[in-house]
Formats: C-alpha cells, sequence, structure tokens
C-alpha cells in the first residue's frame, strides 16, 4: 500500500512585525520628493560629515579597534545562536531582583502590554527615553489612543514630537532641522515659552530644558528602551549624552522598559566590549556622558516597580534565516547611516521605517517582510543601495550589510513570480551563455552605433533606462568588439610586436643579471 | 607567466580600448596573454540585481574557460568583476550549482586578479615603462577599494609613470552613484551622488579621471560628457599602456 503525503509542506513560520516598518511609497517615490529639499540635503550632508569625521578620530586611535570589532561580532553572533536560552536567564534573574517580565509577540502586544501597566499606576503621563523598541511598535500613538500622554524627552526626540514629525536617523532624530525650524517649533508648541527665544543652541536648550524639567519632576511613570540587558545578571542599560535618560531612570515610581530580543548580551563582562563599540561608532565620542544600569528593584532607591517587555515583533522570523539573521546584531549605533551616500542625499524617511539607512535597509525587509502588503514598498528597500560597502567597513560589529542586500534581493525575485525584469535577465543570461550568440549580438550592438549622435554617443535612451539618461550621455558601441579586434590583421600584428618587446625586455633582463 | 586575460563583457562590448590596453600592457612586459574564446560574462549584474539561478551557466562557463591549470593567474580590467569571481561565484555554486561547479570555482578564485593586483602583488612590478603627460586624477571604484582592497596599489602604479601630473581626488573614497541596477532603479539619488562626484573631479582640473573599472567609468564619463565639462575618463590600462614610442592620443573633450 502506499501513501502519497503530498508536498512537504513548508515548516511553519514566525509571524511579521507590527508598526512603523512600513512606508506607503517605495524608495525611489519617497526620495523623489526628499531629493528636491535643500535644506535637508544641505544639513545632512554637514551633519553626517561631521559624525564622520568624529567618528574616524576615535576608532582610529585605538590600536585595538579591529579586535573589539571581532569581538563585538563574535558575541553577538554567539548571543543569537543560543537567544532562547540567554533571554530565559534573563527573565530568571530580572524576575529575582524583584522586576516583572513581559512576552510580547509583536508590537500590538507590546503596546497593550504598556497601556496596561501604565492604566494601572493611575497617571495619565509618562516621561520617556528614546526609544527605537517603542518606535517601532507606535506605542506613543497608542497611548495618545488611550489618552495617556507620552512626553519624549530627548531633546532631538522632543522636536520631533513637538513638530508632528517623524525621525529621520536612529541617533540624531532631527538631523533634518536646522536651529530656525527649531525655534518656531518651540514658540508654536511650547506652553508659555519666552516668545522673544532667539536661534542661538544654548537658548535653545535652555528652553527645552525648563519644559522638561517639570515633566521630570511630576510624572510618575517612565517608559525606556535599553541598549543591552545582561542575561547573567539580569541588569538592563541605557546609555545616552543628555541625562534625561538618568532622570527618566531613576525619579519616577513605576519604569516600564521594552527591550527588542537581540539587545541581550550573555555577561555582564561583555560589555567592555560593547560600551567602547558603541559611543565611538556612534557619536564620535571616547564615552558617552551617561551609562545608566540597573537591576531589577533596589529598595528605597529608584523606582520600585520595574517591568521589562520583551518584544520580538519578527525578530524570531529574521533569526530564522541564516543570512539575513545577522542583522539582529546591530547594536543601532548609526555609523552605516552617517557613512552612506544614499542616506545622505536621499534622507531618512525615503526607507518609510523606524529604521532608516542601509541597516533599515536590511532589517525592515526581514521584520516586516518584503511582500506583506500590496505592492509591498519594503521590496524597494534592498535596492536602494550602490553596494558600495561603506557600511561594512564602519558597522563596530561587522554586519557585511552589501552582502545580506544581495541576499534580500535574491529573496524577492525568488517571490516576485515573473516580471518583465526576470525576463529580460533570463534572456540575458541566455545570450550569455552561448559565445556563439553572444558574439552575434556584439555585432548586432556595433550596429547601434547608426542611432548615436555625431560625437559617437546616446543622449536619450528609452524606459526603464530613461532616468539613466537624463544626465549622462552613454557611448555608442564601438566599430568593433575586444574579440574581433584580436581576431584581426591589426591586433594579431599588435599583439605580436608587443610580445616582441616583451621579449626583448626579458633579454635585457637577462644581460642585468 | 601564462595569463588568461578576461576581457568582461562591458569591456569586450562597450569599451574594448581598455581590454586592449591590457593585453598590450601585459605582453610587452614578457607575458603570455591567452584568450579563452568562449568567455563571455561573470553574472555580476544578474547577482547584483538579485537574479541567482540565471547566472548559473555563466559562472559555469567561466571556471571552465579559465580552469586549465596551464593558465597560471587570471587577470580583468575590473574591480567589481574580479570582486564577483572571488566573492559571489561560491555563493552561487553552493546555493545552485553542483560538486563540480564548486570545485571548479574555488580553483579559479584562487587565481583571479584585478588589473593592479596582477602587476603589483604577482609580477611585482610598479615601473611598467608607461609616459602619459597628462594631468589625471584617480577615482578608486568601490568594489577595488573596499570588496578587494586595492589600497594604494593604483596609486603606486600611476606614480611611476614617466611625466604625469598625478592630482589628488577630493572624498575619492565616496561612491560615484552607479551601483550597476541602482542607476536605473535609483536613478535620482545616483545623480546626486554623481553631481557630486563630477564636482570633485572638477574641481581637480584633471583631464583625465581615471578608474580601474569601465562601468565606474561609464557612470562617471557619461555625466561629464553631458555637462561638457572638458574633463574625460580613461581605465587605467590605458595610462598604463600609453608609452613613449605609442604614447595615448588624449583628444580634447567636449566643453
Ligand atoms: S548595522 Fe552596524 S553600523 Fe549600522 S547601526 Fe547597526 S551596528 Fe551600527
Amino acid at each position: 500500500m502506499s501513501t502519497f503525503l503530498g508536498m512537504p509542506a513548508p515548516p511553519p513560520r514566525s509571524p511579521y512585525g507590527t508598526g512603523n516598518l512600513r512606508g506607503d511609497r517605495t524608495f525611489p517615490a519617497a526620495a523623489h520628493d526628499e531629493l528636491r529639499n535643500g535644506q535637508l540635503r544641505r544639513n545632512l550632508g554637514k551633519a553626517t560629515r561631521t559624525i564622520r569625521g568624529k567618528r574616524l578620530h576615535v576608532t582610529g586611535e585605538l590600536p585595538d579597534w579591529e579586535a573589539l570589532r571581532d569581538a563585538g561580532s563574535a558575541i553577538k553572533t554567539d548571543t543569537m545562536n543560543r537567544l532562547p536560552e540567554l533571554l530565559e536567564q534573563l527573565e530568571r534573574n530580572v524576575t529575582e531582583r524583584g522586576g516583572t517580565v513581559h512576552w510580547a509577540r509583536d508590537g500590538d502586544e507590546a503596546n497593550e502590554i504598556v497601556a496596561r501597566l501604565v492604566r494601572a499606576t493611575g497617571s495619565s503621563d509618562v516621561i520617556k527615553v528614546k526609544s527605537m523598541a517603542t518606535q517601532e511598535t507606535g506605542l506613543n500613538e497608542h497611548l495618545e489612543s488611550l489618552g495617556i500622554t507620552p512626553h519624549e524627552t530627548d531633546l532631538a526626540e522632543l522636536i520631533v514630537q513637538l513638530a508632528h514629525d517623524r525621525p529621520s536617523h536612529i541617533l540624531v532624530p532631527a538631523i533634518h532641522r536646522n536651529r530656525d525650524e527649531i525655534r518656531q517649533i518651540f514658540l508654536d508648541e511650547i506652553p508659555g515659552v519666552d516668545p522673544r527665544l532667539d536661534n542661538v543652541p544654548a537658548h535653545l536648550a535652555a528652553a527645552a530644558r525648563a519644559y522638561l524639567r517639570e515633566k521630570f519632576m511630576t510624572t510618575r511613570v517612565a517608559v525606556s528602551g535599553a541598549n543591552f540587558g545582561i542575561a547573567e545578571t539580569g541588569t538592563l542599560s541605557v546609555v545616552e549624552s543628555e541625562g534625561n535618560g538618568r532622570m527618566c531612570l531613576t525619579l519616577p515610581d513605576t519604569l516600564i522598559t521594552v527591550m527588542g530580543i537581540e539587545k541581550v548580551l550573555p555577561r555582564y563582562q561583555d560589555l567592555e566590549v560593547f560600551l567602547q563599540l558603541l559611543p565611538r561608532s556612534s557619536t564620535g565620542e571616547r564615552m558617552n556622558p551617561y551609562t545608566s544600569l540597573w537591576t531589577g528593584v533596589t529598595p528605597g532607591d529608584g523606582p520600585q516597580d520595574f517591568h521589562l517587555v520583551l518584544l520580538d515583533n519578527g525578530r524570531t522570523a529574521a533569526l530564522a534565516d541564516t543570512i539575513g539573521r545577522a542583522a539582529l546584531n546591530c547594536i543601532r549605533c548609526s555609523a552605516c547611516l552617517n557613512v552612506c551616500p544614499v542616506y545622505e542625499r536621499a534622507g531618512g524617511h525615503a526607507y518609510g521605517s523606524t529604521y532608516p539607512g542601509p541597516i533599515g535597509a536590511v532589517l525592515t525587509p526581514q521584520l516586516a517582510g518584503m511582500h506583506a502588503a500590496k505592492d509591498d514598498p519594503n521590496s524597494s528597500l534592498p535596492y536602494a543601495s550602490s553596494l558600495c560597502g561603506a557600511c561594512f567597513d564602519a558597522c563596530p560589529v561587522k554586519i557585511d550589510i552589501p552582502s545580506m542586500l544581495v541576499e534580500l534581493r535574491h529573496q524577492n525575485t525568488e517571490q516576485s513570480g515573473t516580471t518583465a525584469e526576470k525576463l529580460a535577465m533570463k534572456a540575458a543570461a541566455a545570450v550569455m551563455g552561448r559565445p556563439k550568440l553572444y558574439t552575434a549580438a556584439q555585432k548586432a550592438a556595433a550596429l547601434g552605433r547608426v542611432v548615436g549622435g555625431r560625437d559617437g554617443t546616446l543622449s536619450h535612451l528609452p524606459a526603464p533606462f530613461s532616468g539613466w539618461s537624463d544626465s549622462r550621455d552613454t557611448p555608442a558601441p564601438p566599430k568593433r568588439s575586444f574579440r574581433a579586434w584580436l581576431a584581426s590583421a591589426e591586433g594579431a600584428a599588435t599583439m605580436r610586436a608587443a610580445a616582441e618587446e616583451g621579449a626583448r625586455h626579458g633579454d635585457d633582463h637577462q644581460e642585468e643579471k | 607567466m601564462r595569463i588568461g586575460l578576461f576581457a568582461t563583457c562591458l569591456g569586450d562590448t562597450l569599451f574594448p580600448e581598455a581590454v586592449r590596453s591590457t593585453a598590450v600592457l601585459l605582453a610587452r612586459l614578457g607575458h603570455e596573454v591567452v584568450f579563452p574564446p568562449d568567455q563571455t560574462c561573470c553574472g555580476q549584474m544578474h547577482v547584483n540585481t538579485g537574479y541567482q539561478r540565471e547566472p548559473v551557466p555563466l559562472v559555469r562557463n567561466f571556471a571552465e574557460q579559465f580552469g586549465d591549470a596551464s593558465i597560471e593567474a587570471v587577470v580583468m580590467p575590473s574591480g567589481s568583476c574580479a570582486g564577483s569571481v572571488r566573492h559571489q561565484h561560491e555563493i552561487i555554486a553552493a546555493r545552485y550549482g553542483d560538486a563540480a561547479l564548486r570545485s571548479g570555482v574555488a580553483t579559479v578564485k584562487a587565481k583571479t586578479y584585478e588589473l593592479s593586483e596582477l602587476l603589483v602583488d604577482v609580477l611585482g612590478v610598479t615601473q611598467v615603462g608607461a609616459y602619459f603627460p597628462h594631468r589625471v586624477t584617480y577615482h578608486p571604484t568601490c568594489h577595488s577599494l573596499r570588496m578587494l582592497r586595492v589600497g594604494e596599489k593604483p596609486l603606486k602604479l600611476l606614480r611611476a609613470v614617466e611625466a604625469i601630473d598625478l592630482v589628488e581626488l577630493p572624498e575619492a573614497d565616496s561612491c560615484c552613484g552607479f551601483g550597476g541596477t541602482f542607476a536605473v532603479k535609483n536613478a535620482e539619488t545616483s545623480t546626486a551622488m554623481l553631481q557630486d562626484k563630477m564636482r570633485n573631479v572638477c574641481g581637480t582640473g584633471a583631464d583625465v579621471c581615471t578608474a580601474g573599472d569601465s562601468s565606474c567609468l561609464m557612470h562617471i564619463g557619461g555625466g561629464l560628457s553631458r555637462i561638457r565639462s572638458g574633463t574625460r575618463t580613461l581605465h587605467l590600462a590605458q595610462i598604463l599602456g600609453s608609452t613613449r614610442t605609442t604614447p595615448y592620443p588624449l583628444t580634447e573633450a567636449a566643453r
């Protein structure tokens, strides 16, 4: 008796993430508008160039920088290889020290957990430390919909929030704003601000400080992200520059930390590596001004009610991809953004996701998929790169972003079915795979000379190449291919003459010896 | 040395002068240049655009054409094609090839070089007897710079050229914006990158912008031609191939 077992079913796959992981337009469409924003391009160019210079200075001065990068990469790879056990260890240790751990499968679940915890405190306001994870889940919007007001306390996040804008950079969310714009935002949005406020950075900072100080003193609940969570001890860590984080992490009664599950590190000792890699790569500083570390609850000191929300939101799906999982090693330093020529021109908003730049182009499709929405804009992200490789060189944990982009492009074409592009690629490969056909095609191309202008260049090409020919001339194919020349009498004579000269040259050498 | 020359499909078809210069240069240096006649394309464009099944025959053909043990080294006047052979062929072979292809790919990979690597590392020459009395600036293409790590090699070769006026290109290591199909799919972002590259090139006052890859030069040169900059592009091989007896006939670029 035979049993037909049917096609082997694909293994069950972890679901994709929810939240701010998808724009409403493709990258080229969004970049089209951003490229026309001269202000944005000037600000971005200036800011990224400055940070690039600082980073090179402080990474160049460390004799063991490359060894640190290797160590960072190795620790992260080891972490991803045994993520489940490390997370359970983290949970045990946080719980033992008086904290409560919550597991959130996706962004919606994380938002619900946080909202429930805030409501239980009776507070209608929360203060927030800059956090990518809660931006990814859209926590602020969710809290607002329930009548809870989130207050961003990082200066740049505050500017973005007050302007009802979206961050455009992982580390410098308001990189697309200059001080005149910031002054106007403060005048419009901060209640009771001095109407004579000018655009001097120190004055702008003082205005924000006065506003924030009041929030710190009166708000009883804080929400933070985490840069690291140590499995061995249950310690959480936030690294920051302004001290607003320290305020949020110490003053309130209740602290809720939302941490992506990939942020776990095995040992306390691993911080030695990452606290060197992170500030030098991100702000170009030897050490960041504030490093906060806390473990559960300490009686009589700091928040007495601590909750850790562990967020999956597509990370398990990314972990299943043997090549793509390296994106989870990211420590969000933003070095890859600052060196990326595409990011520098198109800006962060063009990526449509919480995660812009090179890392966004590989992380976003993995967390949220490339074919999970109609005409999914995420499928354009892996192509938003010239594969120049600057990101790989800059990454403190050596994530090979260019290779991952190529891999994601392949996954995209595999999932896309038959497209005009695929047919063209098949046709090209068919010609190039057959030398005779290839040579015939070269001859046909040479005939294309007749369409060339008088100076032998083509200045207008049809779609899909019209974008190319808008600003570039293309040489008309030459009369003769290289192989045709080589086979000609002229080619043979030239090569013979060169070989004779080479032989003489060789003899000269013999004589010299 | 017996050297297999891979012309690259772009070089063979659109920029034969760069390949010709490579062949003549190596012969002039006393090496035997062989051109396996059935060579076509390395498949880089396919792989970089996301197609890995389609280029399998191309990868196989490359390995067959250059697999011959009598070929001691394989050279190509293209950093990106050399990068494809060295970094991408094994990915294709591992995923869609058979054992024979995997071993064939590993064999050719180990003896494949971009032009400046072959000259400096394998043949041990930096002084190739070239003569080029013009102002030149060098753009280190991304794949030469960051994939192959050719570093200073092309500059060493250029510095040894007689009568050359070599000027440094500001922000040299930033991408020109080509990226293969990137320049088509993201033409506007690519153009913004190209504009900055051209500004830096023109600022040097060079007669010639050179590089080790005809594809990037096609991009930069296409832009420089459109704006009638007066600067033209030439492959590194064409400068190294120019001698006192047969100097490169540099014509004025359109202004
Ligand atoms: S990918 Fe690397 S360089 Fe980019 S943000 Fe992450 S850690 Fe930093």
